[in-house]
């Protein structure tokens, strides 16, 4: 209770520095936080057109290169849509959710090489994008994300839409910025871009402040030289040294049994006709990793195949036996090796990769090259003596029976399973033989992924899309729709399971508004299939949560615009697939495959390559 | 591998490559992991770019890969633009070089070093508030003296002790004046330079 004395007295200087805490009365944080409020509540447009930030942005961007961005708008980055439309040159792509931003800019890094960009809100906008950003990180994909932020005075002040988006994406980004001054921003975004697609790709996040994109500045664009000089903490080493590379000659030279592991470097530095030549040059067969997939053509004598917990028994097997692997562009992750003291018991290690963090990470490697797998592969094609094929007769002999064991005993058969319904292998790989295994293809995650990853058939690079590291289910239909626009040459397939497209559906309507032709195979087992497979053969059969309900797809599609077929029996699959393949446009095809079906091969987590399961039940997948 | 009442698993251990050249009965050795799993305390010197975050850049790699930090002291250097970090922490030789390496991939951080192993002046400080009563006083005080500490602050009822040298000197110390009564312990955390000519300020990347 206040009694009459208490309010009586003078204030002490104490509680009046408490009441001031909230900046007042003539203060300049006190007119800064006003005039922030004030336009938070009133956009009005300037008429007499000055440069300001959100011009700066645009010219940035289009100065590296961009010609697309995916995006949706919000309160603080609408100066950024004020001033858009005098940008033609710049697509956006209106998305329906900023998650399906992220992964659309994902998939068109990964086709293109170059940098994806989305975009968002602050607050919601910002945290939505926040999966894709992880998901271009795990997989080292080159993305600038770029968010906007309530005036700079009104940050900590738990505005509307506030949310710390830099230190949520501090750990999850290569690096990120927050721009309070229109000034910086022309070295912030040619930062971010350099970043993001230098020595080893990744995600950059840029947060910028309303008022900062309101900003008028006169502030001039930097040279690539300004650039590199500005960063002195970042200095991709790209060069093999030359003494680890001669130790690697002398590995290659003294092996008898050697492996090349092509992961996803291979691909970033658009390494293949590398690749390729270093392993005719040496009669090495390459295997690869689920993001090493088209490093090298599937058809071509020395590729092996795919390795890992989900890989061909026969790949898995030739590294298990391996004396020597030669990892060039991969990172050892758990579901390649599973349990690692189990892990190529007889190899020596040449680890090549251009993130010095990589090497020792997960497996104690001999001989550890950092450095760009193209530099460094030229460097070895230049110094190791040539083998010829003959010189390993015995070897490859023994690689071709283990080849013909694993697939027959993979083999689909009539492409119905034994409940009658469609084998997903058998669908994929007629998607892949439809297309001439010429299209993009892009998985979602699952059991789908790993079909597709083993039964497509795949000639070329980047051809392959698929969330690899974070295995983010629903990225199938957003990042194929990114895919589509970088490479409108290729056809685009989005390949996914039930569970998956329930995820990020709702971008068929971004496929229908911008015209965009991505074709959907939807694998519809009424099931999510991985999390019942590892129920059925790790959980005792405990199916909790796999069944999983699905719309009337068809009726979907329909309400979508979206021409849509279904096919329930192998005679169906072809026509099916021509029917999308002929449309003008997005097109949905609903497969209904097998509800039980497995992946086989399987690697239990925690256990070791030779510990594959390849039969379940009696039953042969 | 088709045992029928493996129920089509294949048994732990036997390799389904087992090259021809190997002894059958011969298992493979195990692949030996990373490190050597014996930890011992790490010095790393760190100099990084003086920008906001910087800190809490470290500090969050440091969480989210599973380093433990034991202490961390930070400060610029005598360029303003640049400071200087020293962080100690257990772990084995291999794990702290994985630390030293993710440092190294944050953009603001030019130079890592891992400087254990080389000799090195390595100091921090503590200020000690030690309960003092009339009898005792002139005990402490020359505890105090015996340590090369200095007294910088003396009321009735305590003194603030300043003590400097290596975690194990503080440590010492601490631990002789805790029979007093220690109101309040704050410690730096260690500093550290090598000792030579040589500067890792100057060898920060090209």
């Amino acid at each position: 209770m206040t009694t009459k004395t208490d309010t009586a007295k003078p204030p002490s200087p104490a509680a009046r520095d408490r009441r001031n805490h909230v900046p007042g009365d003539g203060t300049a944080s006190a007119a800064a936080v006003e005039q922030a409020r004030k336009d938070m509540l009133h956009e009005a447009r300037d008429l007499k057109r000055t440069r300001i930030g959100a011009d700066v942005l645009c010219e940035a961007l289009l100065r590296q290169g961009v010609d697309v961005f995916f995006s949706y708008p919000g309160g603080v980055i609408l100066p950024l849509y004020d001033v858009l439309g005098d940008y033609p040159e710049l697509r956006h792509v209106l998305v329906r959710h900023e998650q399906g931003g992220a992964h659309a800019a994902d998939g068109y890094a990964r086709v293109t090489g170059r940098v994806g960009v989305c975009m968002g809100t602050s607050g919601p906008g910002a945290t939505n994008l926040v999966t894709g950003i992880g998901t271009a990180l795990l997989d080292s994909v080159p993305m600038v994300a770029i968010t906007g932020n309530v005036p700079a005075a009104l940050i900590g002040k738990d505005a509307f839409q506030e949310i710390d988006i830099n230190g949520i994406t501090l750990p999850m980004t290569k690096h990120n910025y927050l721009v309070r001054d229109a000034d910086d921003l022309p070295r912030v975004v040619a930062e971010a871009f350099h970043i993001a697609r230098s020595g080893r790709p990744g995600p950059v996040h840029i947060d910028i402040t309303k008022d900062a994109l309101q900003q008028e500045t006169k502030a001039e664009h930097p040279t690539d030289e300004d650039i590199v000089a500005g960063l002195p903490g970042f200095r991709p080493n790209l060069e093999g040294h030359g003494r680890q590379l001669k130790l690697a000659v002398n590995e290659i030279a003294a092996a008898k049994r050697p492996v090349i592991l092509a992961g996803h470097g291979v691909l970033h530095a658009e390494a293949w006709d590398e690749l390729k030549a270093f392993a005719e040059k040496t009669s090495i067969p390459v295997a690869w990793t689920l993001l090493g997939i088209g490093a090298m053509d599937e058809t071509h004598p020395l590729a092996y195949g795919y390795m890992g917990m989900h890989g061909w028994k026969h790949v898995n097997r030739a590294i298990q036996s391996a004396d020597l692997l030669i990892a060039i562009g991969m990172r050892f992750d758990d579901r390649v090796t599973g349990n690692v003291r189990t892990y190529a018991p007889y190899a020596r290690i040449v680890h090549v990769d251009i993130d010095p963090a990589e090497i020792g990470k997960n497996v104690a490697v001999e001989v550890p090259i950092v450095g760009d797998a193209k530099r460094v592969l030229q460097a070895l094609i230049r110094m190791v003596p040539g083998t010829p094929m003959d010189a390993r007769t015995e070897y490859f002999d023994q690689l071709a029976e283990w080849k013909r064991d694993s697939e027959a005993s993979s083999w689909h058969g009539s492409g119905a399973w034994r409940d009658g319904l469609l084998s997903a292998d058998y669908v994929v790989e007629r998607i892949g033989e439809l297309s001439d295994h010429r299209a993009t293809y892009v998985a979602d995650v699952g059991q789908n992924q790993m079909w597709l990853a083993r039964y497509t058939g795949f000639r070329e690079p980047n051809q392959h899309v698929s969330s690899g590291g974070l295995g983010t289910m629903g990225f199938s239909v957003p990042a194929a729709m990114g895919a589509a626009l970088g490479r409108p040459d290729r056809e685009t397939w989005a390949i996914t399971g039930d569970g998956g497209f329930q995820m990020t559906f709702q971008e068929l309507m971004t496929l229908v508004q911008d015209r965009i032709p991505v074709k959907i195979a939807l694998f519809d087992n009424k099931k999510l299939g991985m999390i019942r497979q590892w129920q059925e053969i790790i959980y005792g059969g405990n199916y909790h949560s796999a069944h999983l309900l699905g719309p009337d797809y068809l009726k979907l599609a329909e309400a979508f615009g979206i021409p849509a077929i279904k096919a329930s029996t192998p005679a169906e699959v072809d026509d099916a697939i021509r029917f999308a393949q002929g449309i003008d446009g997005p097109a949905l095809v609903w497969f209904e495959i097998a509800e039980e079906q497995n992946v086989f091969p399987m690697m239990p987590a925690g256990k070791g390559l030779s510990d594959l399961i390849e039969k379940w039940g009696g039953a042969d997948e | 591998m088709t045992d029928p009442n493996s129920n089509g698993q294949v048994p732990a251990g036997s390799p389904v490559g087992a090259p021809a050249a190997a002894p059958a009965h011969a298992a493979p050795p195990p692949r030996a992991l990373p490190g050597s799993g014996e930890t011992r305390r790490h010095v790393l010197v760190a100099v990084v770019l003086n920008k906001p975050g910087v800190l809490n850049r470290v500090s969050s790699l440091m969480r989210a890969r599973n380093f433990n930090i034991d202490s961390l002291a930070v400060s610029h250097t005598d360029r303003d633009d640049v400071s200087r970090m020293t962080i100690t922490l257990h772990g084995d030789d291999v794990a702290v070089e994985q630390a030293a390496k993710q440092l190294y991939r944050l953009i603001d951080v030019l130079k890592v070093q891992d400087v254990t192993s080389e000799p090195t002046v390595e100091h921090e400080l503590a200020l000690v508030k030690i309960r003092a009563t009339e009898s005792n006083r002139d005990e402490i005080l020359r505890f105090v003296e015996l340590s090369r500490g200095r007294v910088v602050d003396l009321v009735e009822g305590s003194v603030i002790a300043e003590v400097t040298g290596t975690e194990s000197e503080i440590d010492t110390f601490v631990s002789l004046v805790r029979t007093y009564g220690i109101k309040e312990l704050v410690r730096t955390g260690a500093v550290v330079m090598a000792r030579g000519s040589s500067s890792i300020e100057e060898a920060v990347k090209k």
